[in-house]
This record gives C-alpha cells, structure tokens and sequence, in this order.
C-alpha cells in the first residue's frame, strides 16, 4: 500500500504517548471549578456563622427579639428584631407595589404589544435593571424623595395620620420611600420572569379561548394565568428575595434609625433594614467589641433568610417551565 | 493484486484456533476490519444484535438497510464514536488489524486517528479556514512544521479533488463553500490523519446529483489506497460505488456478500425484498 | 375548564360590558409598562442634567480635595474600579468558564444538577453577604482593607453569571462539530478548548461583559473590602476607592459640590453600565434572561 505521507511515525508518537490521562485530569479540572461553587457556598455559611456567632452566644435568643441596639462600650446590647422587622416590612411594601405591576407589564408585553413594539418596550425594562443599586440610591435622596413627601406622604398624614402606620411627620426618608424604590427596583426581575412564564403556556390554550370569541383579557384570565399560576408565583417570590437582599438603594433612602426607633411602626418615619445597618455601622463599628460580630450575626440571618427564598424561588421557576413546556 | 500489508501482532492476542485462523487471513492483508459477535447497545437495549463480518481491504464496503435497522450505529462504532453517548454499550470484538479495538486499555484517541469518519451533514469547523480545517487534526496534535502542513493540506486537498477549486482561497472560511464542497472538505480533513479506514455514513445524502457523483468518483480513487466502509439508504448507489455489501435488518445482520452477488442473486428472502422495494 | 364551561362564561353575558371590562385591563397593563418606565427615565434625564455640569478633566483625573473644599475630582475611584474589575475578572472568569464547561460537557449527573442549582442561587444573591464572607476570609487574614479582599468579594459575583453563560452558549454548538474533532483524534480537553471555546467566542464575551457590567456597579462588598480612600492606587493590600462607593460617601456629605460630584460619578458609573448591556445586546440580538442584574 503506498504511504501518501512519510511523516505518519511522528504523528503516531505524538498521539502514542499521549494525553488521554489528561482528559481524565481535564474532566477532574472542570469538576473542581465546579465544586468550588459549592465550596464558597459552605464556606461562606461557616465563616460568617462563625464570625457572628460572639454576639449570638452572648445574647441567645434574645438577639433575634430584642430590640435594643447600643454599642457603647460597657453597656453593648444588640437586638436585632427592628432590622428584621424592616427588611419584612419594606419587601412587603415592595411586593404590594411591584409584583402587580410587574405583572401588568408581563401582560402587555407577551399578549398585547405588537411585535415592533415588544422587543424595544422589553429592552427598556431590562435596563432598569442594569442600573446599579448606588444610583436608585442616589436619585431616591436627592429627587425621588422629595416627590415621595410632598404628593404621597404628607397628604397621607394629614388625612390619616391617627392610624398608627401613617403616624408621625414624614421627611421622605422613611420606610415608605425605601419600600417604593425597591419596588421599582423588582420590576425588570418579576416581570421578565413573568413574561417566559406566560410565554411558556401553550398556545393552543389561547386559541381555543380566542376561538370562542373571548376578549384578550379575557383569554389572559382564563386560559394564560390559571396554566401560569404557580411561576408567576415562584416570579413574585425571586422579587421577594432580591427586594431582601438589596442594600444600597434602601440604605440611602430609609432614614438610618437605630435600635427601639427603627420598629417600623409607622411607615413614614425612618426605618433600617438587616441589610442596611451592616452597611451604615460596619466600618465604624470598634473591632474589639462585639459590634462586629452583631453586625455579621445579622449578616448570618439574612443570609439564612435570601438562601432560603431563593432556593424556593428556583425550585418554583424550574418546575413550572420544565412541566409545562420549556422555553428552550 | 493487492500486495501484503505489514502486520504487527500484538502479544496481547487471544490464541484460540478459530481467530488464529483468522489472524492467517490477516497476514496475507486480506481483512482490514473483523466483527466477531459484535453488539451495541443504548441503556441495556440492543441496536445491534450478534454481527460477525470480515472487511476487506482496500475495498469498499456498503452497509444498506431500512431505517433503524442499526447501520449507524454499527459505523459509530468503528471509531469508537458510540460510546460517546451516556448509556452507550457494546459487546464482542472488533478487530483492526487483528487488534480488538474494545480492549480494556486501547486509546480511542488513536484509533480514532486510524479509523477516519466522514459524517452525513457536511460539519467542517465554523471558525476556520478551509486550511486551517484540513489541517486540524494535525495542529490538534501537535503538528507545528508550517512545511508539512502546507504539504499536507495540498495532499489531501487533492485526493478529495477539490484543490483546483480552493486552491486560491485556502484562507476562505471552511464554511463559504457550497455543500458539495463542504464534504469534500471533510473528506480531505479526515484523510490528513493518514487513516488506514475512511468511514462514511450516508455522505451524500445531504447534496446535490452532481456532487453526488463526484462523491462517489472519490470514493472509487480512494479505494486503491483506504480501506473504506459507507452507509448508505440509497441502493443504487451500494451499487454503484461498492465491491461488498452488508444488510442490516432490525439490528441484525442478514447477509453479507459481494455486492453483485447481493443484487443479482441475494441468498435471503429479506435481502431480495428489500432490493427489490417491497419495503423500506 | 370544559367546553359547555368556557361557553357558558364566554358566549353568555352582556357583550358590551365585557369589551369595556377588557378595555379597562389592558389599558391598566399599559398604565403598569407607563409606570414602570417613568422611574427609568427620570434616572436617566437626572443622572445626565446634573452629572454632565460636573465632568471636566479635572474631575476624572484629580484626587479629591481636602473635605469641605470644592476641588479636586474622581481619579482615585476611577482607577480604583478599573483594577477591581480587572482583577476580579482574572480571579472570576477561569473558574466561571470550567464550570460552565463542565456543565455543559459533562454535565448529566446529580453532582452537576446540583451545582446547577446552587449556581442560579448564588446570582441572586445579597451582595453584603459576600462581603462579609471576603472580610472575614480576606481582610481579617491580611490585617488591611485591601484590594484583594474587594476583587475576590466582586469574583464570586461574577462567577455564577460567568458560569451560566458559557453553558448555554457551548449547549448551543451543535453535537455534530464535537464529533467531527473527535473523529480526528482530537483528546477532549484539546477539542473543548481549540474547537468549542473558539465557536462560542462571542457567547463568552457576552458573559463576562455581562458581568463586568454588573460588578462595577456593585457598593456593599466594596464597603467591607476596601472601605475607600482619597489616594491612587497604593498596593493589592492596602484600601482602594471605586466608583460606586465614592458616589456612597458623596452622598454622605453636607456639602453642595459634593452632591454635585456624586451627580458627575453617577453619570461616568451609568454610561460603563448601559454601554456595556447595549453592546451585549447587539452582540447577542436576543436577550439573556436571567443574566442581566435581576
């Protein structure tokens, strides 16, 4: 048989001697990089429990219920039930505002909008989430907040400021304001999860709506929404977790309130939230007390509460797109 | 006459007297490719059921049958590419060259180098050039001499014929081809490996007439130096193109002749309906 | 719901009231796109009316002035933000692509669905946390605020964002090219990274640009990391500023130039932020869901 190459002998020494052990170390190599996802998570949950876990032996339970909060050396207590309170309250606020929405503008965009309008109507929703946290911040301080106080939250108080909630004269930064920005600030994520939700639903149940002569909203609210329920669900509650974990956009906008103050018992006065306490107090907090590991005790409950919405949040998002036809 | 290929036993080689036998035919170079009970399975179920062939080389051999009688399968597995996917088995022995390729301890990375393959759709690599293309398989390896890859790239180029028409426009993408030449290009690709078996599984079946038939003028060029295996739904062109015939039904093999003989003058009732159309 | 069920609901009842039932909820949903977008615009129109009376040369290029004076500018922040990407990318990225690679090429067993799943956890995630977790890890083992400590904080958000976008753009390379170069004798690890990495170039520019994106942006692990500081860069081991955090301490400030300057760092922090998801946008033409900030 005629050899068309003379150079086969090196080809062969080359592949010979080779490298197939190295793709059982390649294989080794990207199942490392994986891990070391699951490595940081672990890590992370003992180093921050460890870290905060001074202030939770000094104060038990009563670190979870109490609710005063006073570093001065020789009389330290922390409570840190305000700041939980806060983070409850303002997600609450935020959820209340944003998810119907969210979920207005999932409708329109994947049943109403025309297709020229769609796609640049979702681009710009999506850029609202590209806006870094530090700068809905900052225009919550210096402009949102002043439209906050003089439309919303001094008529509110004026009008219904005997109910406890509205009590107090509002500043415009207050749990309120913070509430409504990170509202806005859950949009983009809601309602794009929302909209592969919706569009996830077959189509044949719009048609068989439509062939009956059901108005569009009709054909959202009876044939889209009863197959989608459980996503927009798991939609609401991945806002729910971002709405938690956010910190800059509330810290600069909720007012700094510490200790018994920051009960968020009216909605107009200045609150704080787990998140926001650990960013105004951190660096100042003194390394030889236990400000420091108060602060990353609350960093542990909070990390306890995101971890916690967001697995059930995926776990929700997931099975509803994989059960009831994949977007992919 | 063909001459003897230059065998290496290796020690390794089980000695009993049926595959000695057949060892003895190996020597006079006779049977490049030999299935011994040979079975495939996907997850515990089998695709391919008991197959025992001997592969003539320097020839070309068809492997005809209705669909998912397991002729892709069984060419997946020449070059090892059926255990690729997950819960994919295989059972028996294939020998090259008197070596059982399904050994524990043999390389797939080298038999893949000298069992080539050329797939149905053309697939050259989207982000190389028509050069860079022909030359993968040896700059994968470690082939740096620009010399030698120029030659080997012209080399190929030529014996799939399409160096005339690319000659030119070596640094082209491997993509800007038309389809024809897209597979010629794979063609070329698999042949810079220096493979002794070129694989080909229904090659043509995604071109036109015309590329069709200078398809299947290569394959009749590259017979004198390639042992070459072709799966192919196509009967007409089983017989046209190839000197044996292997049909495949149900993952079994049903007969295996020279291709006249299987056209003309089939052995098996199934054979002949097939060839003559009363199913597919 | 059954036939004679639909029908009844549908074909029954007063028609006139439900085209103005339908007439009302879809001119809420469009009230809702209107009111979501409003915020949007004003950020932008603020952002850019106030920021723009700040930049000059000065502002971008000089330390800040002594606190209360009125000169001086941003250099400082802004050398600083480009270091922590860079680093953090150089910490993120190598471990974000073998992760995605390895979902994406091995990736059928309980282990990878796991990591999966953890990994579109950890985007979410409270971004304060992971600073906590870099002080502890980084800055109590050192002694300082330092730049490491910021650039591993900011590389753990960039990694699952990193991760998931090589996976589903390998995913998108068809089986058949992995075939073709593994027909060759190509050994995997040469294949994945000659052959698939080369095809899916531009998915994972789009990832880490998508990243980049949302780590610069990112304040609540830089006050934990690096805390901040009025100087150029001094050492991987000492406090460095950055932009997002100078616009927090701006904030902070009584002053009239330092709200002006907080303006000025807000316009330079937002065009970084939207060029690059533009730009990913054009590369990509459809969007990512998912990987954006959410």
């Amino acid at each position: 048989m005629t050899k068309v190459f003379s150079n086969s002998k090196s080809i062969d020494d080359k592949v010979r001697k080779n490298v197939f052990n190295f793709d059982r170390i390649f294989k080794w190599i990207a199942a490392g990089a994986a891990a070391y996802i699951l490595a940081i998570i672990i890590l992370m949950v003992i180093e921050v429990a460890r870290g905060g876990e001074p202030a939770l032996t000094r104060f038990g339970f009563d670190f979870l219920t109490g609710t005063d909060w006073n570093p001065v050396e020789g009389r330290e207590v922390y409570g840190a039930l305000p700041y939980i309170l806060g983070t409850l309250v303002t997600a609450a606020i935020a959820m209340v505002i944003g998810v119907p929405i969210s979920i207005g503008v999932a409708m329109y965009l994947s049943e109403m909008a025309s297709k020229n309008i769609r796609t640049p109507l979702s681009f710009i929703v999506e850029l609202l989430a590209a806006v870094p946290s530090v700068i809905y911040g900052l225009w919550g301080l210096f402009v949102f907040r002043s439209y906050m106080k003089d439309f919303i939250e001094v008529p509110l108080s004026n009008s219904l400021g005997f109910i406890p909630i509205f009590s107090g004269r509002p500043f415009g930064l207050d749990v309120l304001t913070a509430g409504v920005i990170l509202a806005i600030m859950i949009i983009p994520t809601v309602s794009a999860v929302s909209r592969e939700v919706m569009m996830a639903v077959p189509n044949a149940q719009r048609e068989a709506a439509y062939a009956i002569g059901a108005t569009k909203w009709e054909v959202f609210r009876h044939a889209v929404v009863p197959y989608a329920r459980s996503g927009l669900f798991g939609a609401s509650i991945l806002g729910l977790g971002r709405a938690v974990g956010e910190t800059m956009a509330v810290t600069m906008v909720i007012g700094n309130a510490v200790g018994a103050a920051a009960l968020p018992t009216s909605l107009l006065q200045p609150g704080q939230t787990m998140a926001s306490i650990i960013a105004n107090e951190f660096n100042e907090a003194d390394p030889f007390s236990l400000h420091p590991a108060a602060l990353i005790a609350i960093g542990l409950v909070l990390f306890i509460v995101a971890m916690a919405i967001n697995v059930a949040a995926t776990l929700m998002v997931s099975r509803m797109v994989k059960t009831k036809g994949s977007i992919e | 006459m063909l001459e003897d290929e230059k065998i290496t036993i290796k020690s390794m080689l089980p000695t009993n007297k049926e595959v000695q036998s057949t060892n003895h035919e190996l020597i006079l170079g006779r049977f490049k490719i030999i299935l011994d009970n040979f079975s495939a399975y996907y997850s515990g179920k089998p695709a391919i059921k008991d197959i025992s062939m001997k592969i003539k080389s320097n020839a070309v051999t068809a492997i005809i049958g209705p669909s998912g009688c397991g002729k892709t399968t069984l060419i997946r597995c020449f070059n090892r590419l059926h255990e690729l996917i997950s819960g994919a088995t295989t059972s028996g022995r294939l020998l090259l060259d008197g070596e059982n390729i399904y050994e524990s301890g043999a390389n797939p990375i080298t038999i893949r180098r000298k069992i080539g393959m050329v797939f149905q759709k053309p697939n050259p690599f989207p982000t190389m050039s028509i050069y860079d293309n022909v030359a993968a398989g040896m700059k994968l390896n470690g082939v740096r001499d620009r010399r030698k890859l120029d030659e080997i790239v012209r080399r190929c180029l030529e014996m799939s014929a399409l160096w005339d028409e690319v000659k030119d426009d070596l640094n082209k993408p491997g993509m800007s081809v038309s389809g024809g030449q897209q597979q010629r290009l794979c063609i070329a690709r698999a042949l810079a490996t220096e493979p002794e078996v070129l694989c080909m599984d229904e090659p043509a079946s995604a071109l036109d007439p015309i590329s069709t038939a200078k398809i299947e003028q290569l394959i009749d060029r590259l017979k004198q130096d390639y042992t070459i295996v072709i799966v192919t739904h196509n009967m007409q062109q089983a017989a046209r193109v190839s000197d044996y015939t292997a049909f495949l039904y149900l993952g079994k093999l049903v007969e295996f002749g020279p291709t006249k003989q299987i056209f003309e003058n089939p052995t098996e009732k199934l054979t002949e309906d097939y060839i003559s159309g009363r199913f597919g | 719901m059954t036939k004679p069920e639909i029908k009844q609901k549908f074909v029954a009842g007063n028609l006139k009231r439900r085209m103005l039932v339908d007439k009302i909820f879809r001119g809420a949903a469009f009230g809702c796109v209107v009111l979501a977008i409003i915020p949007l615009g004003s950020i932008l129109v603020e952002v850019f009316k106030n920021g723009a009376l700040a930049i000059s040369f000065e502002f971008l290029t000089a330390p800040p002035g002594a606190a209360g004076e009125a000169e001086g500018g941003i250099g400082p922040a802004i050398q600083g933000t480009m270091i922590l990407i860079g680093l953090a990318t150089l910490m993120g990225v190598p471990a974000g692509v073998m992760t995605g690679i390895y979902l994406s090429e091995f990736g059928s067993n309980k282990f990878a669905r796991t990591v999966r799943f953890f990994n579109d956890v950890l985007t979410e995630f409270p971004s304060i946390v992971i600073g906590i977790f870099a002080f502890i890890v980084i800055v109590l083992t050192i002694g300082s605020f330092s730049v490491w400590a910021g650039a591993f904080a900011l590389s753990i958000i960039m990694l699952p964002v990193v991760a998931r976008t090589t996976e589903e753009s390998l995913k998108l390379v068809p089986q058949t090219i992995r075939e073709a170069a593994l027909a060759l004798g190509v050994p995997q690890w040469r294949m994945t990274f000659s052959v698939l990495l080369a095809t899916t170039k531009s998915g994972l520019i789009t990832g880490v640009m998508l990243a980049v994106a949302r780590i610069a942006g990112e304040t609540a692990p830089l006050i934990l990391t690096i805390l901040g500081s009025s100087l150029f860069f001094q050492g991987f081991d000492k406090p460095l500023d950055a932009i997002p955090l100078r616009i927090w301490r701006l904030s902070l400030l009584p002053y009239d130039y330092s709200q002006l300057y907080g303006w000025g760092a807000a316009l330079i922090l937002i065009l970084l932020v939207l060029s690059l998801n533009v730009a990913v946008r054009m590369l990509t033409g459809r969007r990512m869901f998912g990987l954006v900030r959410r």
